[in-house]
């Protein structure tokens, strides 16, 4: 069991990362790994919401969705869910940790929208996985998507520094490192499985 | 039960309990809003340029009202601003200034010239890091507009080589001052007739001129004219204090390199 989660974890970090390989999330990817802070704390809030929203997707999926034969609702119904509880984390949170609240700022009402969130929880059902599986792999992929955001904030330093052609500047010298961290991470391939058996 | 009518019943079931769940948790856990705060972000310049050292607009509103930061912060919304957050709070809104960044370099391509062709990283913090930069003067405008990458407000222009600032786009936020690796920018109060030494030189005369023909010189003629005594030299170069100044312009007329210039008056 416990070996179970572990590859499942390292997997979505690594192998299955949910930015650099499946190329879910691509937006904030993008657009908040300028600086390190920010890419950090938009990380571990996705982590977060990840973590959270599949625990509660996952049972709504399983015993309300499921034997009613209305599984094919998951994508608006998990949509509506995600919106809620970030909603609803935003209150808590406003509440009761206000430092947190505003350290996360305007990334949290973001993440309602991110595509990796729903990729995470419908993905996690067609892969079959069981309520404490989900969990772990909704936790690996929020963590492969900070080491995509620390690796490429730190990358585009480098790319900012650098003088490209005039046709390269800006987004497409972006899309181009990024495409490289990508195929870096290709290389991972089959790792995972070696070291743990899967 | 029509699967349609099932499905459309599930979804708005669940749609409903969130929304109770939403309502309920914004009443149990409401916060008190000071109004003033949404108050002030309103009249604030809404730039979110950080001139006044908090994260944002919205947190430098928030920290006037629960810390009680000073209320004269906000440079873009300058004075009417400051006067706004003023009758919000009930406060005396002082004497504020309105301030204008100022390059203090005169030395544009027909003044002065290079003394290596520089072929590094676009950037006055590179060139300076390679012998000092380029320039014939060590203490002139590098021109490769670190000031301009760094504007907000797209106030800034390089042009013949040195940094020009469009005094009506600029609105003092300081952030050139900062990213200027020379120190060559200053933020100086807007006046249309007290006029400033354009020129961060201090090397002495002889060797100014060798280098520049728009450098000061450490002449003393505009301190000796100076009715006011506004005008100190110190270090070979003249500085102009801008609270004795009274606008006269007497030390324009008088300088021979032409650098006391009022800003933005050209």
């Amino acid at each position: 069991m416990a070996v179970k989660l572990a590859s499942i974890f390292f997997t979505m970090i690594l192998v299955d990362n949910y930015v650099l390989v499946k190329f879910l999330g691509i937006c904030p990817f993008l657009g908040v790994s300028k600086k390190l802070d920010s890419a950090v704390g938009m990380s571990l809030a996705v982590t977060f919401v990840m973590v959270l929203s599949t625990a509660v997707t996952w049972p709504i999926y399983t015993m309300i969705l499921e034997p009613n034969g209305l599984a094919y609702l998951q994508t608006i119904v998990f949509i509506l869910v995600i919106a809620i509880l970030v909603q609803l984390l935003e209150n808590v949170l406003k509440k009761y940790i206000p430092t947190l609240y505003r350290a996360l700022g305007v990334y949290l009402p973001l993440i309602t929208t991110n595509c990796t969130i729903l990729g995470v929880t419908i993905l996690n059902l067609d892969e079959g996985y069981n309520f404490i599986e989900s969990i772990v792999c909704a936790a690996g992929a929020g963590i492969g998507f900070l080491v995509a955001m620390v690796l490429f904030s730190g990358v585009r330093r480098r790319v900012e520094d650098a003088a490209p052609p005039k046709c390269f500047e800006g987004l497409p010298i972006t899309l181009v490192s990024a495409a490289m961290v990508s195929l870096s991470f290709m290389g991972f391939g089959g790792i995972v499985e070696a070291v743990f058996g899967g | 039960m029509n699967p349609i009518l099932f499905a459309v019943v599930v979804v708005a079931a669940i749609g409903i309990v969130g929304a109770v769940i939403l309502v309920a948790a914004s009443v149990v856990m409401y916060v008190p809003v000071d109004e003033r705060v949404e108050q002030i972000n309103a009249v604030l310049a809404g730039a979110n340029c950080g001139a006044c050292g908090f994260a944002g607009c919205a947190d430098y509103a928030r920290a006037v009202v629960e810390d009680g930061a000073p209320i004269d912060k906000c440079t873009p919304g300058g004075v009417e601003c400051t006067g706004a957050v003023a009758a919000i709070m009930g406060v005396e809104a002082g004497q504020s200034r309105s301030m204008k960044a100022a390059v203090a370099c005169s030395g544009d391509c027909e003044h002065t010239a290079k003394r290596f062709d520089y072929q590094g990283l676009n950037r006055c913090a590179a060139a300076k890091g390679l012998y000092g930069g380029d320039g014939a003067c060590a203490y002139g405008c590098l021109g490769y507009g670190d000031c301009a990458a760094v504007c907000p407000f797209g106030a800034i222009a390089m042009e013949r080589g040195i940094a020009r600032i469009d005094r009506t786009k600029c609105v003092g936020c300081g952030l050139c001052v900062s990213a200027c690796p020379n120190g060559i920018i200053h933020l100086v109060p807007e006046h249309r007739r007290k006029p400033v030494v354009l020129c961060s030189s201090r090397d002495k005369g002889a060797d100014v001129r060798a280098v520049c023909s728009a450098g000061c010189i450490g002449c003393m003629k505009c301190a000796k004219v100076c009715a006011k005594d506004a005008i100190t030299v110190d270090n070979n170069l003249a500085v102009i204090d801008q609270d004795r100044c009274v606008g006269c312009q007497l030390c324009v007329k008088e300088c021979p390199v032409g650098v006391i210039r009022v800003p933005g008056a050209e």
